[in-house]
């Protein structure tokens, strides 16, 4: 094989989740009574317009899930086949010719000229200071007047191309509507051809510009948004892992026991509760730097090392959010621990782990999904702030809160640096808007409450 | 009444020590003294004696929980738990790494932090609860799904997107007020402007949300049918009667975060460089000085534990149905 797979531990439960999502959609289609409450999230535009963007973040960051190692040119004939000590990702790989063409430092989106000036000698030995011609950025022009007709031409193209695959799409959504009615197809088509007709202009001039400008070391920002998107998604979703087990157990079983264990359990959700969030947070992150820095043999390498602090920072997270969940789940389960099947299911000498798993756990679950769904795009907002302070992921990883780190004192450059920090702001402000409206309809759909009429 | 609060102020006891010990394990059991003297004098190659040094100098060198070398009650006040934990109880804080006295430092912040989140707090909570009485008033018109996919919308945008644009606008670009820093007196108000406008501005997109849906929940009871059916006008019903019932959950819910006003808000001070409570826990985090965390930690907890104890007195002075089990 020219490659060697590298799991890595956020990758494998990533995608040990994406199972655990496509088994539990299967499992709720076949049952009416659980299919219901989705079929009502999705009739909602809006939820479906979020969910297309969504879908296309979770392309992105699956993507950028499935990490390898490329085989090295052998040196000679009897030499061990060596892999590049580079770990890889889907993305990468797709994206080399961004990864590949850095420049020196800041350019602006689609510029070929650099954004400072610099000493040029010229062919006649004369030194004269201009903004030089950028490695990568327009580097096929011969002459950078040509440039407005090359981006016209390019975004031309790509219009073209977007269409043409929305095209395909919508051919091939046709039997959709018939099987699925009920769910405004017409929204999820807009949204997919809106999509596509900005991603194909942006994928023609792609290859041949910095489209959404450079940073500081002269990285493409389109890139780096990219590679962020899987850090956010990884930390909204590995934490609501973490935090759901303690959640469920606790909150259930403090409401059905009552008693001591519900004394306990709430005394040490109080005591939790009580420490500042971030504080907290930032402890614990600390104690682990401490511990990843006294230990270094445990890290063999620098994207391993990431990867783990990644994973540390989702428990860390995890552990110390689970608290409002078991609050919710205490009085839910408090509530329906009075109610008469429960009664009966104790009078006919029902197991309690059996009525804890079969009566009151399935019970309690709208609010688990609608607390999942709200918890995300808090998540993905915390990280940013997290990252800013410094208790974040690592340095080395990719994520809005470490590109707004990098990018916060471009604001006061003169001209500024506007798009490292509009990218993120979109890309993220996008994400999250979308993470929200879902969550809304989630609520709205699951809320045994607002059922009105015929459901 | 008066059992209730003692007891209330005594379920606070068991808390704070909680955290207190969970604290304690998190800075000193799960990663030794050791460790830390390494961190803070660089991951490098360090001498042993160097080590030694740091932790006698801060009384690290202390065995966790019990001292056997020493005589009779010194076996247990002779150790980092009694020394750096317990201490914490008497509001000892101990010296920075800096060496400067941590209980002072707080003193002098409290200030300034509290400054710039009473503004915040009153002025943001006025305007929540107006413009959310406003959308209940326009439910289920275009102007209320406007503005709730305004509040969506303001939800969606990171804190750090606020302060970053505001600075931008507001002092690069018209130079109404300096990016950041602070001033005693009168010229706090320059200073102060700006970061409480950002305060105001991010939160509020969740809370006027919030308060509507408890406008609209309050609005579907049937005292208020029996309002509107008795004729009265519906700015009276408005404002007679479902404010004065919404502000119930809402009162209580923010009588919370009052305590918590003195903590300040970390990430505006700290962008804004007013020296206040926060910007002195986001850099001892990033300095990683443990005895700041430390204290700030427990600070931060009690502050958060009165608070509790407010919430639960203010739903029994303001709801007469609740009663003391």
């Amino acid at each position: 094989m020219p490659f060697k797979l590298v799991l890595l531990p956020t990758d494998l439960l990533l995608w040990l989740l994406v199972a655990a999502a496509i088994g539990y959609g299967a499992y709720c289609a076949r049952r009416a009574h659980l299919a219901a409450p989705w079929a009502r999230v999705f009739r909602a535009p809006a939820a479906v317009v979020s969910s297309v963007l969504l879908g296309c973040y979770l392309l992105v960051g699956l993507a950028d899930s499935l990490h390898f190692r490329l085989r090295l040119e052998r040196v000679s004939a009897e030499a061990q086949t060596a892999y590049s000590p580079e770990v890889l990702s889907v993305l990468d790989l797709a994206l080399t010719r961004l990864r590949s063409s850095t420049e020196r430092s800041y350019s602006a989106p689609l510029a070929t000229r650099a954004f400072a000036r610099e000493l040029v000698e010229l062919p006649d030995g004369t030194q004269r200071r201009e903004y030089p011609r950028l490695r990568h950025g327009g580097a096929h022009l011969e002459d950078d007047s040509r440039w407005a007709a090359d981006v016209a031409r390019r975004c031309g193209a790509g219009l073209a191309l977007g269409a043409a695959l929305w095209l395909l799409v919508v051919w091939g959504m046709r039997p959709l509507p018939r099987q699925l009615p009920g769910v405004p197809w017409r929204a999820a088509q807009i949204t997919l051809g809106l999509l596509l007709l900005l991603a194909g202009p942006v994928a023609a001039l792609a290859a041949a510009y910095h489209v959404l400008g450079t940073d500081k070391v002269g990285q493409d920002v389109l890139l780096l948004s990219l590679k962020s998107v899987r850090t956010s998604l990884a930390i909204g979703t590995l934490t609501t892992l973490v935090m759901l087990p303690f959640g469920i157990v606790f909150g259930v079983v403090a409401g059905y026991f009552k008693g001591w264990v519900d004394d306990l359990i709430q005394y040490v959700y109080t005591t939790l509760n009580s420490i500042p969030g971030v504080l907290l947070i930032a402890a614990a992150v600390l104690m682990m730097q401490v511990y990843i820095d006294s230990h270094p043999e445990l890290f063999p390498t620098a994207a391993q090392r990431a990867d783990l602090r990644l994973l540390f920072l989702c428990i860390i997270l995890g552990v110390t959010s689970w608290t409002g969940l078991t609050r919710l789940l205490r009085g839910e389960a408090l509530k329906l621990s009075t109610l008469e099947y429960v009664q009966a299911a104790q009078a006919f000498g029902v197991s309690r782990t059996r009525i804890l798993s079969r009566h009151l756990v399935p019970n309690v679950m709208h609010i688990v999904v609608i607390s999942v769904a709200l918890d995300f795009s808090t998540l993905v907002l915390t990280e940013a702030v997290l990252s800013y302070i410094g208790v974040g992921v690592d340095p080395a990883t990719v994520s809005f809160g470490t590109m707004i780190n990098g990018a916060r004192l471009e604001m006061s450059r003169e001209p500024i640096v506007w798009w490292s920090l509009s990218a993120a702001f979109v890309f993220m402000f996008a994400l999250v808007l979308s993470a929200n409206l879902l969550a809304d309809a989630v609520r709205d759909g699951f809320d045994p409450r607002i059922q009105v009429g015929p459901g | 009444m008066f059992a209730y609060i003692v007891r209330r102020v005594l379920y606070a006891v068991p808390i704070l020590i909680g955290v207190n010990l969970l604290t304690f394990a998190l800075f000193f059991v799960v990663n030794t003294p050791d460790d830390m003297a390494r961190m803070q004098l660089g991951t490098k190659r360090v001498t042993p004696g160097a080590i030694a040094k740091w932790k006698s100098e801060r009384g690290y060198d202390k065995p966790l929980l019990w001292n056997a070398s020493a005589a009779g009650a010194a076996r247990l006040s002779e150790t980092i738990f009694f020394e750096k934990s317990l201490r914490l109880f008497a509001l000892d804080f101990g010296a920075a790494e800096d060496g400067r006295d941590i209980a002072r430092e707080i003193r002098a912040r409290v200030g300034p932090s509290f400054a710039l989140a009473l503004p915040v707090f009153l002025v943001g909570l006025a305007l929540n609860i107006s413009f959310a009485l406003l959308l209940a008033f326009f439910r289920a018109t275009y102007l209320d799904a406007v503005g709730v996919v305004l509040c969506v919308a303001m939800m969606s945008v990171s804190t750090l997107f606020y302060i970053i644009g505001g600075q931008y606008l507001v002092s690069k670009l018209w130079h109404l007020v300096p990016i950041s820093g602070y001033a005693g007196g009168l010229d706090a108000l320059r200073f102060l402007a700006l970061p409480v406008i950002v305060g105001i501005v991010s939160g509020f997109g969740s809370s006027a949300r919030l308060y509507r849906t408890l406008f609209l929940e309050e609005m579907s009871k049937d005292y208020v049918r029996t309002a509107r059916a008795k004729g009265l006008a519906e700015r009276i019903v408005m404002f007679r009667h479902v404010l004065r019932n919404a502000m119930i959950p809402i009162l209580t819910g923010v009588v919370v975060v009052l305590p918590l006003l003195f903590f300040g808000s970390l990430i505006t001070e700290s962008f804004f460089g007013i020296p206040g409570l926060g910007s002195y826990t986001i850099d001892a985090i990033q300095a990683q000085d443990f005895a700041v965390v430390r204290s700030m930690v427990f600070i931060g907890s009690v502050l958060y534990i009165i608070a509790l104890l407010a919430t639960d007195l203010s739903y029994t002075l303001v709801d007469p149905r609740v009663r003391f089990e």
